[in-house]
This record gives structure tokens, C-alpha cells and sequence, in this order.
């Protein structure tokens, strides 16, 4: 089982377009092929295919809740909590949890000795599952609005993933932040997609520099080529950063793409494209 | 002060540029970058570095193994599966810990410290048109609003004592805390879409951020010739719901040509279709309260 993670700095240059026609070139194949749209805030993938859903799981945060009858206002709940979300006035006998900005990090059940803090669960998202061709191999992270963070719904996707399958698809959420380190970080190959523009290559130089940090190993597709200027391919060649595809420029596959058609059905060149891309993931990885 | 904040729910939808564009027209600005985990536009405007702040965006827990007995209490605790017993060594993994403090404070050794993660920065200082704000995220580092806020109040305080008073926000794509703390009392909210059904499904997604908020939005949609169909369905839907349509811009090559030299693409080229047609949509944005 190898995972990989389609990942770019910059939304929009196409991550989401390569994870789904390599996981539908995958199936073609015959391989057990897993999709994970890890994009919890932007969630786009599943409406690519003919799919049923078959479960759906709520993603939960715990957060505190006081008895006002058991407090005694020592103020060190708030003082254990370091995401300032306990508000208390002692003098005035209030105290108040934010929930939007707890973390769910039980600081404050521990600090507590007069028994006051238990717990409940808030919804976070969910992790929605469905079936291709029979087989659960699509998973959907999606965080609630409002929400402040998308780590705990795209962690709860990840471990979804059956191990029994050849390869997992992980579509990563745009940024180097930590939605995207936590995806990341449990692939064992990045892909990473670009367009030779200059916010493209900024945002790949920023991508690259947070692989090496983890030690994570990764190649490069360059979207859109054909538009924009050369630096980035010079830039590969200067830190022997495999390309492992080139997608030309062409107007025409925006508009398929826009309609949420899958380009590999469509066409035959990008069949063969994407063959390609899966002939050379086989080299990188002589076990799956 | 007018506050105007330029966002997309999806990336790649062309906004910094479009922002770009908005911030070489006719009235100096304050542009604040906001997109601090992909900031793109201090490329273009190559801004004179006048200040630079450290923003510390956590903290991360670190064992010292001189004072640590693997009595395993912050494995326990820990509610961010952060911790664990690696060959007989209580390990800390650094990208898990959410930096909530608790096993620091409960380690009966008193063995573990916190660490401030602090390599992000945030610069301000003046370009062509204004004066500039914007904030880089250290990589990995936890883009959670706050380094936004940052940014945010500096380029008010930088308004008020520059007499400049249009402030414009690029903001970070998604819907979570970083585009929350973009909007936050801003007065005017500019939506960049493009007609994909990914582009409609996340501007519907914003959409609905902003009703929470109840901030007046416009719609521009980018790159419009792509799919008139689906185009026109954006209409469509904003005319239902009572959005104002600012204006719908057609793909251009020139847009990625002005930035490759380093211009906003009114800088490259004021003539073009394209580049009068921001203005249209930019002078409906200022005059509409
Ligand atoms: S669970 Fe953690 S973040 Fe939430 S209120 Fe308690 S101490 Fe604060
Ligand atoms: S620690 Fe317990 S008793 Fe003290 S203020 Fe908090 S809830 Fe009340
Ligand atoms: S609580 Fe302290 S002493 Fe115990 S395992 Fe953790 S670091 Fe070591
Ligand atoms: S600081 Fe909090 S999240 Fe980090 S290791 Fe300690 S208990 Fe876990």
C-alpha cells in the first residue's frame, strides 16, 4: 500500500484535476485505487464520479462544560487554558466557555479540583464515504462553517484508509500550513502541481521548502504549460527535482474540467498522459 | 476608512491579481496581504521593507530527557495523540502537538518545556500606489487567524497616520479561521469566483460565511468566456439571492504576461478590455455603501 498526497501551494493550479483522473486511471487499471479529498474547507472531488454514498461519520470535538453550582471561582481553568476560551469574573460569579476558540485539549478538566468541568462532544465535519464500482474507495472530509481549523476532519478522513488497498490518493488542502503538513506527513510521495507563473513558482518554492523540512519526498507537475516563463523548470533542473508531467496549456480542458468531467475520459491524448504518470509512480514505487 | 476585502472560497480563481489590478487605480491604498500562507503580491509591488515584527504563531512541547522518567502521565493526557512511547523513550512529535501546554503542566518531573515557534514575520512598508502590510507564514507553522489580525491593525494603524483611506485585503482561500479574521468588520467584501462547478460550490460555501457575518458581498466572476453556460448560472443565482453582480472579466493572457513583469495588469496595459473593465468593477465597488 502506498499512499500519495496531490498537494500545491497556491489553490487552483489544477491538484484536485490530476488527483481525480489519476485515481480514475488507477481503476481503469484494475487497481484497488483509494480517493481522500483532504480539502476540508473547499471539498470538490466526489462530483467527478458516479458514486453512492455509503457512510457517513461525524467528526466530534469535546468541550467544557461548568456547573456553576460546583464552582468556586479559583480562575485556574483559565489559567490552564492557553487558547484564552475560558472567561471568567470571579467577583461578579461568571464564567463563560468560547467555544469557537477551545481546542478540546482537556487542559481545563485537569486543572479543575472542585469537580465543576465535564465534557461534550460539538460537531467539527464529517467523513463521508462512497462506493466506485462496489467498492468503498472515496473519502470526503468536510469541515462545518464556522469552524476554525480543518485538521481534526482531514485526520479522521486519513485513518479511513483501508490498508488492503494497492494505492491511496490523498488530495491535499492548498497552503503550507498545518492542514496540509497534516496530510502531508502521512503520505510517503508528494506530488506536487504548479503553473509556471510567478505566484505558481513562489508557492512551489514555499511547498518544496516545508517537504525538506519533514523529509518528504516529491516530484513536480507543471500545469498549465505553455503560459508564463521558464524559471521553473530551471529552478528543477538546478535542485534535481524530478517533473514527472507536463499538462499543456489549453483552453479547452478548462472548459471540460469546468463542467466537472473527467479529462482522461474525454481524451485520448490525456489518457495516455496520465498513463504515463502512472507508469512513472510504478518506477518510483517498485512495490505496488 | 473603508475596508474592502478581496476573497475567492477557492484558490487559482485569479484574485491576487485582480487585487493587484485594484490597487494600481487611481486611489493610493493600504494593501494588506492577507493570504499570509501564500502572500504573492509583495512579488509584484516588491515593497520597501520599513518594519518587519516576529509573530509568534504557538508553541511546541520539548522533553528534556536529563529529567524525564517514562512515567508516561503526558502520554495519557495528551489529547492530540501527540506523544508516545518509541523504544522505551517518551517521544514528542512535533508536528501533532497542538501546543495546548497541558503535559508541561502536568509532568511531575517537570521535564517538559514549550518552545515559541517563531519564524514567521510581518513586513510593512511602501510600494508605487500606497503603502503595503502583509505577513509570511514560516512554513508548517499554524495559519490560525491571528498573524491575519496582525496584519489587519497594522494596516489600519498605517491608514490613519498616512491619511490613506482605502484599505484593501487579499484574503486566503478556504472558509475556516484565516478568512474569518478577513472578514471581521470589514465594510465591503469582493467574491472572485470562476464558472467551474468547484469555483460555484465554493462561492456558495463563502456565501454563506458571510451571511453569519452579514456583509455585503460582489461577485466577480474571472475568466467568464470558460463556460458562459455555467457563467450565466452564477447570474442566475445571484440574482435570486439578492447578490450584486460587480462584473465578469474574460480570460487573458496578458494577466500572467503583466505579472511576469512584475506589473498589475492596469501598469502593463490601462487600454485593454480587460484592464477597463476592473476599473468599471472597482469604481461600482467604491461608490456602492
Ligand atoms: S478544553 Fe482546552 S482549549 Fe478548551 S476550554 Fe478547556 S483548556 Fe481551553
Ligand atoms: S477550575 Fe473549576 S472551580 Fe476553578 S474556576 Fe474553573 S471551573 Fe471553577
Ligand atoms: S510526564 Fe514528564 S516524566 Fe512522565 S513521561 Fe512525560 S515527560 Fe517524562
Ligand atoms: S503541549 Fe499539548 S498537544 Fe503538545 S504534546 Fe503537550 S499535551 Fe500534547
Amino acid at each position: 500500500m502506498i499512499k500519495i498526497a496531490i498537494a500545491s501551494g497556491k489553490g487552483g493550479t489544477g491538484k484536485t484535476f490530476v488527483a481525480t483522473n489519476l485515481f480514475y486511471t488507477l481503476l481503469l487499471k484494475k487497481y484497488r485505487a483509494i480517493l481522500v479529498d483532504c480539502d476540508a474547507e473547499a471539498p470538490n472531488a466526489v462530483a467527478f464520479f458516479e458514486t453512492k454514498e455509503i457512510e457517513k461519520s461525524e467528526v466530534n470535538q469535546l468541550v467544557p462544560v461548568i456547573d456553576i453550582n460546583k464552582c468556586t471561582f479559583c480562575g485556574k481553568c483559565h489559567e490552564y487554558c492557553n487558547y484564552n476560551a475560558i472567561f471568567i469574573l470571579p467577583p461578579m460569579k461568571i464564567i463563560n466557555v468560547i467555544e469557537d476558540l477551545c481546542h478540546g485539549c482537556g487542559a481545563c478538566s485537569v486543572a479543575c479540583i472542585a469537580d465543576a468541568i465535564s465534557e461534550r462532544p460539538v460537531s467539527l465535519g464529517k467523513v463521508e464515504t462512497y462506493s466506485v464500482n462496489g467498492l468503498p474507495a472515496l473519502f470526503e472530509a468536510r469541515m462545518n462553517i464556522g469552524v476554525m481549523s480543518p485538521v481534526p476532519v482531514i485526520k479522521a478522513a486519513i485513518k479511513k484508509i483501508d490498508n488492503h488497498a494497492d494505492i491511496a490518493i490523498l488530495d491535499a488542502p492548498p497552503g503550507t500550513s498545518c492542514p496540509f503538513i497534516q496530510t502531508v506527513s502521512s503520505a510517503d510521495y508528494v506530488i506536487l502541481v504548479t503553473e509556471p507563473t510567478p505566484f505558481g513558482f513562489s508557492d512551489l518554492k514555499q511547498s518544496a521548502a516545508t517537504l525538506n523540512k519533514i523529509n518528504k519526498p516529491y516530484g513536480v507537475i507543471i500545469n498549465r504549460a505553455g503560459l508564463g516563463d521558464n524559471s521553473v523548470y530551471e529552478w528543477l533542473k538546478e535542485n534535481n527535482t524530478p517533473l514527472l508531467l507536463e499538462i499543456p496549456f489549453d483552453k479547452g480542458i478548462a472548459s471540460i474540467y469546468s463542467n466537472g468531467q473527467l479529462l482522461v475520459k474525454k481524451n485520448k491524448k490525456y489518457k495516455t498522459l496520465f498513463n504515463g504518470l502512472m507508469k512513472t509512480i510504478h518506477q518510483l514505487f517498485n512495490t505496488f | 476608512m473603508t475596508e474592502i476585502a478581496v476573497i475567492s472560497g477557492k484558490g487559482g480563481t485569479g484574485k491576487s491579481s485582480i487585487s493587484a489590478a485594484f490597487a494600481t487605480l487611481n486611489c493610493k491604498v493600504v494593501l494588506a496581504d492577507c493570504d499570509v500562507d501564500a502572500a504573492n503580491l509583495y512579488l509584484i509591488f516588491n515593497p520597501s521593507n520599513e518594519e518587519d515584527e516576529i509573530y509568534i504563531s504557538g508553541y511546541k512541547a520539548v522533553i528534556d530527557y536529563s529529567k524525564c522518567t517514562n512515567c508516561r502521565s503526558c502520554i495519557n493526557q495528551c489529547r492530540f495523540d501527540a506523544i508516545s512511547l518509541i523504544n522505551d523513550k517518551t517521544v514528542i512529535s512535533e508536528l501533532a502537538c497542538d501546543g495546548c501546554f497541558l503535559c508541561s503542566r502536568i509532568c511531575p518531573e517537570n521535564a517538559i518545556g514549550m518552545v515559541p515557534s517563531n519564524k514567521s514575520r510581518m513586513y510593512s512598508g511602501s510600494f508605487r500606489n500606497g503603502k503595503m502590510v502583509y505577513g509570511r507564514l514560516a512554513p508548517g507553522e499554524e495559519n490560525s487567524g491571528k498573524l491575519v489580525n496582525m496584519v489587519r491593525s497594522k494596516a489600519k494603524k498605517i491608514s490613519g497616520e498616512s491619511g490613506i483611506e482605502t484599505i484593501l485585503l487579499d484574503g486566503p482561500p478556504g472558509i475556516g479561521c484565516p478568512v474569518i479574521s478577513t472578514l471581521t468588520g470589514v465594510n465591503k467584501v469582493v467574491i472572485v469566483t470562476e464558472p467551474s462547478f468547484s469555483g460555484i460550490n465554493d462561492m456558495q460555501r463563502v456565501m454563506e460565511v458571510l451571511r453569519k457575518f452579514n456583509l455585503r458581498a460582489f461577485i466577480v466572476i474571472n475568466k467568464y468566456d470558460l463556460n458562459v453556460t455555467l457563467s450565466a448560472r452564477i447570474k442566475e443565482w445571484c440574482g435570486q439571492n439578492g447578490i450584486e453582480l460587480a462584473g465578469q472579466l474574460p480570460f487573458d493572457k496578458n494577466m500572467v504576461d503583466a505579472m511576469i513583469q512584475g506589473k498589475s495588469i492596469i501598469e502593463y496595459n490601462p487600454d485593454l478590455k480587460i484592464s477597463k473593465e476592473i476599473h468599471k468593477i472597482w469604481c461600482k465597488i467604491l461608490k456602492t455603501d
